[in-house]
């Protein structure tokens, strides 16, 4: 039941924003609905929680963290469930006719309804963890409806300092709710409400009090958290009707409610919370006289109210938790309907400003009588449901809870506060309804429609008949509701309008008269239209909110920033270099190290002399890079001829043969992009390198010694240590055969035992082709690599000088009889890759090797003929292949599927074909095929991309129109 | 066997490395190149160094480590080849078109102040 009653808000919500935007009417009759039918079931729940039982509702979640999706009603939680469903219906049907035509409504409502769920869920959880989420998503779908006008920069900031300040909050109320949990060992409510003393009585008890008042007392806009709630008017009216009255803030003193039994009574709950309250109770009241917009003043006046719930709360006296469950209805009801009041004067005049505002009582009695009871209730005059709340605060305002001064000076601080509240409630409606009539009014103001009102009518009649006969009326609800908070603590308590002559009367009726005389005596100087109070306008909390965010994100971030970063590349390589180097050294360092013996036996003499060549190889290499690019390639190569070698020596001739076709292919790429990098020449080397430079080299130098020598050493230690017999690689090898049927190991892991990693790779193989192809098509190569190349010059001008010859016949002639031999080789390189495609099940050999081994057939018919020669001769459609490549091996691996198998399993089986004998016809051949076909494609397609720049860059307009592509080989 | 192939692993990686500190892009990709040498002979040699022993088994038979190479090292390079290939051509063209655009080499894009 509890489960529906959450997930409806939400379901809701996610429907609501499917409504088309013309339907307004619908869209609201739909969360009407939703709000109604939440209504009727809290309703119907009362029976059961009126007799003290606690509705529950389990789901685990995450059981063993203690997270359960636990949702739990008691009285308490039933009257916030009550409150929130009731005055959600009521503003829906007030938005229904407040929202404009323009207003995209769906998003309106799905937000309110989101909006409701959560408060739902804040009141309902009853794990401290769920509790912490809901609170969290009411703070950002509050945020979203108070930017709901986004267009309104005002709306945007306003939005954007309450998420900052209640998000804040709601972080650390977190932390401290997992403290909580911690101390109590467990997250579930009742657990928590069980073990008040143990909190009360744990070191931690402070740090948990002040994490989780934060949290609360920026929810319910205390002091010095209060300035978030007055830029949040710029909502829609509907959702501060429904936010800043019944909803969002009251989160925060519903949760120090909640708390109340385990967390009050302490002398650090006393000061922290009824200092906060009590400023914020006279401050709020004070600044709400000043205010000039209506919202504005009611904002104030609600931060105020919100200040007397937090001081009675900080009492710690059974009685003063009673008055404040009680206040807190009593608030709802009358702020509700005065915001929405408000927003009906808005709504028929067109301003919310009261300089502008007087004599509406002339167009809109009713309206005025109906703001006018609900702003009386707000000041406490007797007969209103204020009245009652109000008198059981001064009552418990003089009693004397502990002795010190904040509790000797709580009955003055009440009393002036609520003079105050007199003179800003006197203020709203004399400045509004009374006076001369509205001269510059942009709309001729009149009554709203009928059903817009109907929900203040609701609320002023509810505020009437609580403060008349408030024990016949909300009594039961507010002793289940006290009962389930206060248990056996709940004290008795009376209802009644009439207690006699007492303190407490004597009290209201010094406010009473002199909020009245305040406002006469104020009146002067209210009129002279200043906006903000005296003094305190001065000390705007945004503007100090918005000096610390820009403090925070702006100007430290950006001076961390300026100092921990930087844009240059190097230094970030010489750091993850010399990071890699401490890890690795790391674990050396504390484990201790032992030198492993060196072998000097055993070495091959030829072995030695190969890698004499491969280390002056890769030195050179290092040495030359900058200079001599060419000869940093040739060298290159050796190194890596070297390295190829090394596999066929140590019994790796899959790895040998890969490498050396990746070799021939890697060279070639590079040699066509040598075309299009800036010209370098050496300068003699001089002495006046500067110091700077020298010591970057010398250091770059240790750095990368350091890091070779580590890995040296690590590799020879690993090498000297014999081999464990079972590793992986015996399951491998003892499968490879009767489950992969291929004797050849490594090519039956890479296409059937790790298939799947395979695939994974060719398809970056894929994404890079890609990529490149991408790059190239926007490439513009720098104007000094267009000129053209200086063997050409040479050709062009021997072309020139011998009439018989015609432009380009050197060219032509280049390289003649090679080219001729590389046609001709076509078809045996393809016969190559025939070859090792077919043996690699059993053989070295295989898709990679194949693949790359074609592509090289390809590439060499572009070298012997050109680009255009060979494109008008042969179609390449490397992207085909490419993606035929990727189906087919895709196709092989959901093949399996078919037959009942997990993705990629292979079946191998040989079949005999006439003249080539027995072929290996696994079914992971066809996996192969795709792996060629993809390499191919991948490969041919960078190789292409990269060659065809000299053919784009000849076919603009003022280049001459034929040139032969070999160039970019040079 | 062992000494002389990890130390020709730490030239590798030693060069490498030193290349990948430099100023321009044409260094940085071959010592790219380079290191990757570097790391597939490491990868490879954590299999240990057998010289003459069958990497590929008799039809019908089933392997062991005494009498066969390790090939799990084996698959893993000969992946490594691969993509290490398609790095080398992804930075070679990330450096040409970084050149076209910027109009330098320099890895950051733009010369520095006063050149290295």
């Amino acid at each position: 039941m509890l489960s529906v009653f959450i997930l409806a808000p939400f379901g809701g919500s996610l429907i609501a924003i499917f409504f088309p935007s013309d339907q307004r009417g619908a869209t609201a009759w739909f969360a009407g609905a939703i709000a109604l039918i939440c209504f009727l079931v809290t309703a119907g729940l009362y029976p059961f929680v009126a007799t003290g039982g606690v509705l529950r509702y389990q789901l685990d979640w995450i059981p063993e963290l203690g997270l359960n999706f636990t949702l739990r009603m008691d009285g308490f939680a039933w009257l916030f469930s009550a409150l929130i469903t009731a005055i959600g219906f009521l503003v829906v049907l007030y938005a229904r006719y407040y929202m404009a035509e323009e207003d995209p409504v769906p998003r309106f409502f799905a937000l309110f309804l989101a909006f409701m769920g959560s408060m739902l869920g804040v009141v309902l959880s009853g794990n401290l963890i769920l509790l912490a989420v809901f609170w969290e998503l009411t703070s950002i779908v509050s945020f979203l409806l108070i930017g709901y006008w986004h267009h309104n920069a005002h709306a945007r900031d306003g939005a954007r300092i309450a998420l900052t300040m209640t998000g804040m909050g709601g972080l650390a109320m977190f932390v401290g709710l997992l403290l909580i949990g911690r101390v109590v060992g467990s997250y579930d409510l009742d657990a928590v409400l069980a073990s008040g003393d143990a909190i009360r009585n744990d070191p931690l008890y402070n740090a948990i009090l002040v994490l989780v008042l934060l949290g609360a007392l920026t929810k319910s806009a205390q002091f010095p958290f209060h300035f978030w709630l007055p830029h949040a008017m710029a909502a829609p009216t509907p959702v501060s009707a429904y936010l800043h009255s019944a909803t969002m803030v009251k989160a925060g003193v519903f949760l120090l409610a909640r708390l109340w039994p385990v967390m009050a009574g302490t002398e650090a709950w006393f000061w922290i919370v009824g200092l906060a309250g009590l400023t914020t109770l006279l401050l709020g009241a004070y600044f709400a006289i000043f205010q000039q917009d209506l919202k504005g003043l009611l904002a104030y006046s609600t931060i105020s109210h919100l200040g007397l719930i937090t001081v009675l709360l900080s009492l710690g006296s059974p009685l003063a938790a009673v008055a404040a469950v009680f206040h807190i209805v009593n608030h709802a009801t009358f702020k509700a309907s005065l915001f929405m009041a408000a927003g009906i004067i808005d709504h028929e005049t067109g301003t919310r400003d009261m300089r502008r505002l007087s004599g509406l009582f002339h167009y809109m009695p009713i309206t005025a009588t109906l703001a006018m009871v609900a702003s009386a209730a707000m000041a406490g005059v007797p007969l209103l449901n204020g009245f009652l709340s109000k008198e059981m605060f001064f009552a418990e305002a003089i009693e004397t809870h502990l002795v010190n001064a904040l509790d000797t000076a709580t009955p003055y601080v009440a009393t002036i506060a609520s003079m105050f509240a007199v003179t800003y409630s006197l203020r709203f409606i004399h400045s509004v309804f009374y006076g001369p009539l509205p001269s510059d009014l942009p709309k001729k103001p009149h009554e709203p429609p009928r059903w817009m009102r109907a929900p203040v009518d609701f609320l002023v009649l509810a505020c009437l008949v609580v403060g008349t006969i408030p024990a016949q009326t909300i009594g039961p609800f507010l002793h289940t509701a006290v009962v389930s908070i206060l248990r056996e603590e709940t004290p008795r308590y009376s209802l009644a309008v009439w207690h006699g002559w007492n303190i407490p009367l004597i009290m209201s009726f010094v406010a009473l008269s002199g909020g009245v005389g305040l406002y006469f005596l104020m009146r002067s100087y209210l009129r002279t239209g200043v906006e903000g109070p005296p003094i305190f306008r001065l000390l705007e909390g945004q503007r100090i909110f918005e000096r610390v965010l820009v403090t925070l994100s702006w100007k430290w971030a950006r001076s961390l920033e300026q100092s921990l970063g930087t844009r240059h590349l190097q230094p970030q390589m010489r750091l993850l270099v010399f990071l890699a180097l401490a890890a690795g050294a790391l674990p050396l360092a504390i484990g201790g190290f032992r030198l492993p013996p060196l072998l000097l036996r055993g070495i091959d003499p030829a072995f030695a002399l190969l890698w004499g060549i491969g280390i002056a190889c890769a030195v050179g290499s290092a040495f030359l890079a900058k200079f001599h690019r060419l000869a940093a390639l040739v060298l290159l190569g050796g190194a890596g001829l070297v390295t190829c070698l090394t596999f066929v020596w140590l019994s790796a001739p899959d790895l040998a043969v890969t490498q050396l076709l990746v070799e021939i292919v890697t060279t070639v790429l590079i040699l066509l992009g040598l075309r299009w990098l800036p010209k370098r020449i050496e300068e003699p080397e001089t002495a006046d390198i500067p110091l700077k430079v020298r010591f970057r080299r010398l250091r770059d130098f240790l750095l990368a010694t350091m890091a070779g020598g580590g890995v040296a050493l690590v590799a020879y230690t690993v090498m000297t240590r014999p081999l464990t017999p079972e590793t992986i690689a015996s399951y491998f090898l003892g499968r490879a055969y009767h489950q992969g049927g291929g004797t050849n190991v490594v090519n039956v892991i890479l296409v059937d035992f790790r298939g799947f990693d395979t695939l994974g790779e060719i398809a970056v193989l894929c994404i890079v082709a890609l990529t490149v192809f991408a790059l190239l098509l926007r490439f513009r190569p720098h104007p000094d690599s267009l000129e053209t190349p200086e063997q050409q010059k040479v050709q062009k001008a021997y072309d020139d000088d011998h009439p018989e010859r015609v432009e380009g016949d050197s060219v032509a002639e280049y390289l003649h009889i090679p080219s001729v031999i590389m046609r001709w080789m076509f078809p045996v390189t393809g016969m190559l890759a025939a070859y090792l495609f077919l043996r690699g099940h059993d053989l070295p050999g295989g898709g990679f090797a194949a693949g790359i081994a074609m592509s090289i057939g390809f590439i060499l018919q572009y070298m012997s003929g050109g680009t255009r020669w060979v494109e008008e001769r042969l179609r390449i459609h490397p992207l085909r292949w490419m993606s035929i490549g990727l189906l087919v091996a895709l196709a092989t691996g959901v093949g399996s599927w078919l037959f009942g198998y997990p993705f990629l399993t292979s079946r191998s089986e040989y079949a005999s074909l006439p003249i080539i004998g027995k072929v290996p016809l696994a079914s992971a051949i066809l996996f192969d095929l795709g792996v060629f076909s993809l390499v191919l494609g991948a490969t041919v397609l960078l190789l292409i991309a990269l060659a065809h720049q000299s053919v784009r860059r000849a076919s603009r307009p003022h280049m001459r129109a034929a040139r032969p592509e070999r160039e970019a080989a040079q | 066997m062992e000494l002389i192939l990890s130390a020709g692993i730490g030239a590798l990686a030693a060069s490498g490395i030193y290349l990948l500190l430099r100023p321009r892009t044409y260094q940085v990709v071959i010592g790219l190149s380079l290191l990757s040498y570097a790391v597939n002979l490491f990868i490879f040699s954590m299999g240990r160094l057998r010289v003459n022993a069958p990497p590929v088994l008799e039809p019908g038979g089933v392997g062991d480590l005494l009498r066969y190479t390790d090939p799990v090292p084996q698959a893993l390079v000969l992946t490594a080849i691969v993509i290490g290939f398609a790095m080398t051509a992804l930075f070679l063209v990330v450096l040409l078109v970084s050149r076209g655009f910027t109009g330098t080499d320099h890895v950051d894009g733009r010369e520095p102040p006063r050149g290295d």
